[in-house]
């Protein structure tokens, strides 16, 4: 236990007041953030709430209005060239070129990255191997699906061996089943290779599933940073929900609020609505109590909090509001080409 | 790790060519238009006028129809890096861990390539049927024609590249491109000898860089110019020169979209 106390993790990114302006608009509002080397950090929030803004300040391709900005140590802002030897980046947006074969835009990456001949070719083939795109690495580009057009930058992203990957919106408009599978590689890359990754996401799903930390951003500030657990318990833990008659209820909350298991306890249509800090573990009191005033429990569940909940909890509306709409307008620049 | 300036520059210049040998319909369409300017422009104007004795009027204009061939080609190659902004492709060089001046040196190296090719097929069989004899032609005139159709080449992909860098759009660039496409064409020399024009023309055309490139080149194939030949290739280093140069700054500032 107390191993992972004392455990001291070194920084790859230090944030500290970064805020950008375009013109009257604050995209970003001085966020400042720690992303510790070896995890997979997550920036999550809706459409617009400055994730790819941030990102873009990150990774060198657009300057801050105030701030400051450190990748391993480098200036984001006047040591361009070390932090970009030191990155990997997958845009929200398609990069590669739909002309060359897979192969090509691979090998046009290693050139741009100094990667010698042999090496090149070794690690082609081994990161081709593993997004599984060995089949199909010798076709143009154009016709690669969404998926395989996304691996293949992924493999490109992490190809040169960067301490630091970003991946914007990773996910964004794939299938389920693609989705999870990117999920294995992005799981595999920080657990295998050691890469630290930093990933924006509206999905809280992929934020669930893959990041160590959380910052919930929204508006250009982080309004919490935290584990997922940790965020999911901070609405005040699970909600056991229990189906009972309505002449037991009032017999049945007493004798729980007695048993000293839960002050938080609501009246619904079906039962009751108990908040514990362990659903699992304040089970069993329940019951007890139940049997204990003979009042006869239909049915109970355990609900873990999602964040979701905690999203709503925090800001008070959906995070899926612009989705539908980002996806449209994402379709849209794809079919022009 | 980083790329050198001279990896990056290469990394790009390959890009360029495999896209442009990959799709059959430039490379025909690049020959298509010059030999049809020549066939219907040259042999018909040519009925009714000689330039002098023993120059005919298609000998005239076919180093101005290589030039046009490297003007159209060359300030077109800007299309791509809209194309690059568009779709993202800039993006993955703009973060790149190479020198600045390579992206752009690159970019140049690649497109010239790319123009040079059609212009050099145009160049051989304008030789090779005859148009500029066989026994006109010198060693030093083709090696000084060449070294003009680069220079062509290199200042119209960067002029090219510059108004691509202040515009996001295909159609924008295309109005402004084609505003400027046909006075270029029109001034430089390419259908008719400034010699005679009046002043007021001559003025305006001095300032046309086609107008030396296509003048040097045809002193150098068949030995008829306006300006001395040096001073024609001269004039030509400093416009490219400072061509490449604006590009550089250009594409410095230019921030991903």
């Amino acid at each position: 236990m107390h191993g992972v106390l004392t455990k001291q993790t070194a920084n790859a990114i230090e944030v500290k007041g970064l805020t950008k302006r375009f013109g009257g608009f604050t995209a970003v509002d001085k966020i400042s953030f720690d992303v510790r080397d070896g995890e997979i950090f997550g920036l999550l929030g809706p459409n617009g709430a400055g994730k790819t803004t941030t990102i873009s300040m990150l990774s060198t391709i657009i300057s801050q209005t105030s701030g400051s900005a450190h990748i391993y140590g480098h200036d984001a802002f006047t040591e361009k060239d070390a932090v970009r030897a030191s990155i990997g980046i997958v845009f929200q947006d398609p990069s590669l070129d739909d002309e060359l074969t897979g192969r090509e835009n691979l090998d046009l990456h290693g050139r741009l990255y100094g990667m010698p001949d042999r090496e090149r070719k070794e690690v082609i083939g081994k990161v081709l191997r593993l997004v599984e795109l060995e089949d199909k690495a010798g076709a143009q580009v154009k016709g690669y699906s969404g998926g395989m057009k996304r691996r293949l930058e992924i493999a490109r992203g992490f190809m040169h061996k960067p301490k630091v990957l970003f991946l914007d919106e990773p996910t964004i408009g794939l299938d389920p089943q693609t989705r999870r599978r990117l999920w294995d590689y992005i799981h595999d890359l920080n657990r295998k290779e050691h890469v630290t990754i930093i990933l924006t996401t509206h999905y809280m799903e992929e934020a669930d599933a893959l990041c160590d930390r959380i910052a919930i951003i929204d508006h250009g500030k982080i309004i919490k940073l935290d584990t997922p657990d940790r965020l999911k318990d901070s609405l005040g833990g699970d909600l056991v929900r229990l189906g009972v008659e309505k002449r037991g209820r009032a017999r049945l909350i007493a004798s729980i609020r007695k048993a000293k298991i839960s002050k938080r306890i609501r009246e619904t249509d079906e039962g009751i609505d108990i908040t514990v800090a362990n659903g699992g573990r304040s089970l069993p009191g329940i019951m007890d109590a139940a049997k204990a005033t003979k009042v006869h429990v239909d049915y109970a569940t355990v609900k873990r909090p999602t964040l979701e909940d905690v999203f709503i909890n925090l800001t008070g509306k959906q995070i899926r509001e612009e989705a539908g709409a980002a996806g449209g307008l994402r379709g849209l620049m794809l079919r022009r080409r | 790790m980083m790329g050198s300036i001279t990896g990056t520059i290469y990394a790009l210049w390959l890009r360029e060519v495999t896209r442009f040998l990959r799709s059959k319909a430039r490379v025909l369409g690049a020959g298509g238009s010059p030999l049809l300017w020549l066939a219907t422009f040259g042999v018909g104007i040519g009925s009714l006028i000689t330039i002098s004795k023993g120059t005919s009027y298609l000998d005239f204009i076919a180093p101005g129809i290589v030039g046009m061939t490297l003007l159209f080609s060359s300030i077109f190659a800007g299309v791509n890096v809209i194309w690059d902004k568009q779709f993202g492709f800039m993006k993955e060089m703009l973060v790149a861990p190479v020198p600045r001046a390579g992206i752009v040196l690159g970019k140049i190296a690649g497109s010239t390539t790319v123009s040079m090719i059609s212009a050099l097929v145009i160049l051989v069989l304008v030789i090779a049927v005859g148009i500029i004899p066989l026994s006109q032609v010198t060693a030093i005139g083709v090696v000084l024609a060449i070294i003009m159709m680069l220079m062509i080449s290199a200042s119209f992909v960067s002029l090219g590249l510059i108004i691509a860098s202040l515009i996001n759009n295909i159609e924008g660039f295309q109005v402004i491109i084609n505003f400027l496409i046909l006075p270029v064409f029109f001034l430089s020399g390419a259908l008719f000898p400034m010699n005679n024009v009046p002043l007021w023309l001559r003025g305006i055309a001095a300032i046309d860089p086609l107008q030396y490139g296509v003048d040097g080149m045809r002193g150098a194939l068949i030995g008829i110019s306006t300006y001395p030949v040096y001073m024609d290739l001269g004039i030509m280093l400093a416009i490219m020169a400072a061509l490449v140069l604006i590009a550089d700054i250009m594409f410095r500032r230019m921030q991903a979209k």
